[in-house]
């Protein structure tokens, strides 16, 4: 079992991200299962989402405390939230930030692998808002081949609509411009 | 093979509803059941679902509306969560003692005071005695295919009575996850068209819920009270013939490892897949224990319970709400059940997860742990609120 944990701020779609990454899983015929740490929803406050993805069925219905990805929607949250917390030691986390994988790597103060786009600025580019969900999604599944491309192209059209394509191209573009470091 | 399709447990909940070609919807939203109604008011908006969709200023309306609906023989649906069931629960009552065999979802929800939005069973606990049929379900599907269960047993005219489908707030109503749908000339036949004994008719009227005097209300009650005892057959029959057109057999207590188990958790609702999950990790360990899940509250199954419990030594029971002055209702009943056995197991008994607070695998195992120390020492009822800071 494969089991990512979102942050975001409230507005910007980790929720969003995590629906969409267990929709495209199930879309494969695997069994996945997502849902937010539950709540009001209260917009620009830090926000968890959680998402699990695995060949058999899924029974385990708690909160995700020891993740095998962390994606991070916000760059300002590496500072104020332990994004890092129970991060598996062979553990990844996909980031948003204008700095180098290296940089997010020293900042978070931990030796896991590390993927870094600014997703925010494609984001603005493309949909003409700073909401990051499916361009995060982009950047993950280049970084972790958790699900394929293809899969999240149903599950975007599904939810986006008249918006869908620039959503596919946002995640498309930071697809291609995410860094790796291993 | 059905392909699994990927949604969220409250749609799927409303697609079961519109499956089910209920008539009248009335609900009055509140939190967690919301996305249930909202679909609901969504679909019959639409066109995609032939019902009246009735808005009320209220949730002691909304059931009041189904009871009306249903008494003209319209198959009415209607569901809440914690506060508004409190509100409604007068007419739920009402609902019981008239026979009308509404169905319910609880997205169940922490009755106030503090004020709280989360997860847990005090809202159903609240209406324990009210002479519906409850369910309470462990996971999505469940909630899907119990929908059809209900109708078709509350409709069957030996029973006759009103169906409470349980399912835990945000834990199963705000998770996406996949489903397998029925096709709906399947459904159609293993639900036919609601036929009711009585119903109200301007050109043959008749009177329901008339003025019972003591010479009569103890008969009444008899009466209901064995249609609700003699519902179980029924239940079975219903089970068995939904498991034969889906391949999903349930009952009203599942086990799970419990065959030569020493210790047992006993768990309702969605805790129950979770706890299954802390059994194999202990069996792992070489540790002798097994899970009992209740799935039916109401009629209480003693006789199933009865045939598990009284294999094992220990029953660990986690209660999902308090009883306050008491401990927790279902170890309450689980003790009931096995009053009259001069050899028994013992019952160590948790509260956990009151208010939506989370129970990981890890703390069903640290549950274990501590009631088979505490039964060893000699505690052999005890009760506790888990994971308090004291």
């Amino acid at each position: 079992m494969i089991e990512i944990r979102f942050h975001g701020r409230g507005g910007q779609g980790a929720v969003t991200s995590a629906e969409l990454l267990a929709l495209a899983a199930i879309g494969e015929g695997k069994y996945a299962q997502a849902f937010p740490s539950f709540g009001p929803e209260r917009r620009g406050a830090p926000v968890v989402a959680f998402c699990r993805i695995d060949d058999e069925r899924i029974r385990i219905r708690a909160n995700i405390y020891e993740p095998d990805i962390v994606v991070v929607l916000d760059a300002s949250l590496l500072t104020i939230v332990n994004v890092a917390a129970g991060l598996k030691p062979n553990g990844l986390v996909v980031t948003t930030s204008k700095d180098s994988p290296e940089k997010v790597r020293e900042i978070l103060g931990i030796k896991n692998r590390i993927a870094a786009v600014d997703a925010v600025k494609i984001a603005r580019e493309i949909l003409g808002v700073p909401i990051t969900n499916t361009t995060m999604l982009g950047s993950l599944v280049r970084a972790s081949g958790v699900v394929q491309r293809e899969s999240f192209v149903h599950p975007i059209k599904e939810r986006f609509g008249r918006i869908a394509d620039k959503n596919i191209s946002a995640f498309e573009r930071a697809y291609h411009d995410t860094a790796l470091l291993q | 093979m059905v392909k699994r399709i990927g949604m969220e447990v409250s749609i799927a909940a409303a697609e079961a509803v519109k499956q089910a070609n209920v008539d009248v919807i009335s609900a009055y939203p509140i939190t967690p059941q919301t996305h249930i109604v909202e679909h609901l008011s969504e679909l019959v908006a639409n066109g995609e679902m032939d019902a009246e969709f009735f808005c009320v200023e209220s949730e002691h309306s909304a059931l009041s509306v189904c009871v009306g609906s249903e008494a003209t023989g319209a198959r009415s649906f209607t569901c809440t969560s914690a506060q508004g069931l409190a509100l409604m629960s007068e007419i739920t009552y009402i609902a019981s003692g008239l026979r009308l065999p509404i169905v319910m979802i609880i997205a169940n929800r922490t009755l106030s005071a503090p004020l709280s939005i989360w997860n847990d069973h005090s809202d159903a606990m609240s209406i324990r005695d009210c002479g519906w049929i409850q369910f309470f379900v462990e996971n999505g599907q469940e909630v899907y295919d119990h929908v059809f269960i209900s109708y078709r047993l509350a409709e069957d005219r030996e029973v006759l009575l009103p169906v409470i489908i349980n399912m835990d707030g945000f834990t199963l109503s705000h998770v996406i996850e996949p489903f397998e749908l029925i096709e709906q000339e399947k459904i159609d036949q293993f639900l036919p068209p609601y036929q009711p004994l009585y119903r109200l008719h301007p050109d043959r009227p008749i009177t329901m819920g008339a003025f019972a005097l003591p010479a009569i209300f103890a008969e009444t009650k008899k009466a209901q009270e064995v249609a609700i005892q003699s519902s179980m057959p029924k239940i079975l029959e219903v089970l068995k013939a939904f498991g034969d057109m889906t391949g999903r057999y349930y009952r009203p207590i599942e086990t799970y490892k419990t065959e030569d188990a020493d210790t047992l958790l006993v768990t309702m609702g969605s805790f129950g897949e979770t706890a299954s999950v802390a059994v194999d990790k202990l069996r792992d360990e070489g540790r002798s224990v097994g899970l009992m899940k209740i799935r039916l509250w109401r009629p209480f199954p003693f006789e199933d319970l009865k045939k598990v419990a009284l294999k094992a030594k220990n029953l660990v029971v986690i209660d999902r709400a308090i009883s306050v002055g008491m401990g927790g209702p279902v170890a309450s009943e689980v003790k009931a059940a096995l009053y009259g056995y001069d050899v028994r197991p013992s019952v160590y008994n948790f509260v956990a997860g009151i208010s939506g607070r989370d129970v990981a695998p890890s703390d069903f195992i640290k549950m274990v742990d501590k009631a088979e120390i505490e039964i060893e020492e000699g505690n052999r009822e005890g009760y506790e609120l888990y994971g308090v800071r004291e």
